[in-house]
């Protein structure tokens, strides 16, 4: 039960704090946004790093094994493809401008 | 003491992820935000392996050497346009691996009580397996491998609802009653896979941002369910984090087109229009909302003169220009040339400026990086708040692509499906000039009153064509 607590408490407390600075992010970034929480959302491979930490029947190890490969996938593709885009980025004036809503 | 030790590393990469997603509050620190999320993710690796190792390393080096190929590869290659369309199929991915990890992680715990982990597993395998499919349907309707307007089938809303409440009820039933789970699990999996393809296939268009945006939401909802079951604080506050980024951008696009977002999922915008040979097509016929591929016919109505040695004219005389581009002038592959524009109109000491709609482009966010592509500086790009009271005095305003965005039907007239929403008041100006490809009226199907406006000039075509004709009038021999 403080394990379901605990739980809880950590999602709470990460949507709310994630909330507050995702609100921060100007609408100019929201892409590369997207694009890098796409990939954070492949941390499920801890979860398949988790079940194959003891030994696993054939079946289950070819499901995770499918898993790593989408899961690996999606991290490397996001971060890649976020780099790449705000690398495009660029302005001429040194100001910075921040006016997001 | 050592516990404390790991609740200690843990917090420290949930920090450095959460310091990553604050850098992305500018374009110069983004870079060194992405840098630290892709950090804290690869610490939350290391320690999983360090922490217990793996009984399969062969399988698990070969699988994620495998997998991260595969995405390098893509990330490479991809061009801008095909952003939304690459990033909905990485939401499929994650779908699945959650999916996946969960379907296991419900084996393994086997038949008991239904407590808590047994039903976040559930919900993990259930969202992830629908995040998975629906993310397939919207990349295929984002490439073009799939017609994109949306596809509504006889009882659509109470056949995906009621797929989605059946495949909760049976693995629930399989779990809790200790019935034969794996292949229960099997077919609920199965059945919430049918439910997230139906909940997609009848959203298309300009509401496609919104879709994005909500299967982003679900997939870090499907990681965070995976980690509850597992125990794994990493897994539930990343998972977390990536739901909060997904639900805000739905908000976003959804007050940004003024729907409410079960109108945008369930609305009744359209009738039946199953039509099962259609659904799948050649993707070099796409025909799209704002502006139809140049395959369609030209309209036979031309207009008697030319418009093209007014319009010049105009922008030869204006001072202040602004340009307001829409997803139709990615479809024509014409930011190349409107970036060109931008640049010889300030050498030759205009002020000009884009304005950008929030839901311009198929993602959130879509147009800035479609024209950061095509070199055009930041700095001159203006969201719709800031741009929309300096239209009034803007001479010319350049219309790319665009339609529904700039629609004066939204504020002027009550009752059409766009009326309430947010618009570019480019009506305001003192000459618009439009370089769409036709008349047709944008997604919302309502006709487009500033294309009559008498201060109009319609410069109709491919506007590939049409900008590389303005740009060879700005071009010094």
């Amino acid at each position: 039960m403080t394990d379901l607590f605990f739980a809880v408490v950590v999602f709470a407390a990460a949507f709310a704090i994630g909330d507050r600075l995702i609100r921060r992010v100007p609408p100019m970034l929201h892409t590369p946004l997207m694009s890098m929480t796409n990939a954070i959302s492949a941390v499920v491979i801890l979860g398949a790093l988790a079940l194959l930490a003891t030994p696993r029947p054939m079946a289950q190890q070819l499901l995770i094994g499918v898993a790593v490969v989408a899961a690996a996938f999606n991290i490397v593709g996001g971060f890649a493809i976020t780099g790449r885009m705000l690398k495009m980025f660029k302005s001429e004036g040194t100001a910075q401008r921040g006016d997001g809503a | 003491m050592s516990q404390i030790l790991h609740l200690l590393l843990d917090l420290l990469v949930i920090a450095i992820l959460l310091v990553g997603i604050h850098r992305f509050n500018s374009p110069v620190s983004a870079r060194f935000g992405n840098q630290l999320a892709s950090l804290a993710l690869a610490l939350g690796v290391v320690l999983a392996l360090w922490r217990s190792g793996t009984q399969h390393p062969l399988l698990l080096a070969a699988a994620a050497l495998a997998g991260a190929a595969l995405g390098w590869r893509l990330a490479m290659r991809v061009t801008m346009v095909q952003i939304p369309a690459m990033v909905a199929f990485q939401h499929g991915a994650g779908g699945l691996a959650a999916a996946l990890v969960a379907y296991v992680e419900l084996v393994v715990a086997g038949q008991g009580p239904l407590d808590v982990g047994r039903l976040s597993g559930l919900a993990g395998l259930l969202i992830g397996a629908a995040t998975f499919s629906g993310s397939m349907i919207a990349a295929a309707k984002l490439s073009g491998r799939m017609r994109p307007t949306p596809l509504i089938l006889p009882g659509h809303g109470p056949a995906t609802a009621g797929l989605l409440v059946i495949s909760l009820v049976a693995g629930a039933l399989a779990l809790g009653l200790h019935l034969a789970p794996e292949a229960i699990l099997v077919l609920t999996a199965l059945l919430a896979v049918a439910g997230g393809a139906l909940f997609a296939v009848r959203i298309g268009g300009a509401d496609m941002p919104v879709l994005i945006s909500f299967l982003n939401a679900t997939a870090g909802l499907a990681a965070a369910a995976c980690g509850i079951i597992l125990q794994d604080r990493l897994l539930i506050a990343f998972g977390a984090t990536v739901a909060a980024s997904g639900s805000i951008l739905t908000r976003v696009m959804c007050h940004a087109m003024n729907r409410r977002m079960a109108k945008v999922f369930a609305g009744h915008q359209g009738e039946v229009n199953w039509r099962p040979f259609e659904m799948f097509h050649k993707p070099q016929a796409t025909p799209t909302t704002e502006a139809p591929a140049p395959v369609a016919a030209p309209p036979a109505a031309e207009p008697a003169a030319d418009p093209f040695p007014t319009a010049i004219g105009a922008l030869k005389e204006a001072r202040r220009i602004v340009i307001i581009p829409g997803y139709g002038m990615a479809l024509a592959q014409a930011q190349f040339n409107v970036a060109s524009l931008a640049t010889r109109w300030t050498e030759l000491g205009k002020s000009v400026k884009f304005a950008i709609h929030p839901v311009a482009g198929r993602m959130p966010g879509h147009m800035h990086v479609l024209l950061a592509e095509a070199e055009v500086d930041y700095d001159l790009l203006h969201e719709m708040d800031v741009i929309n009271p300096e239209l009034g005095d803007t001479d010319v305003v350049l219309v790319v692509g665009a339609c529904d965005v700039v629609n004066p039907a939204a504020v002027q007239t009550e009752g059409t499906p766009i009326s309430g929403m947010p618009i570019l008041e480019a009506h305001l100006a003192k000459h618009v000039i439009i370089c769409n490809l036709d008349r047709k009226p944008g997604y919302s199907g309502v006709e487009n009153l500033l294309y009559d406006d008498p201060k109009t000039l319609l410069l109709l075509g491919d506007a590939q064509k049409t900008t590389a004709s303005l740009l060879e009038a700005f071009t010094p021999e």
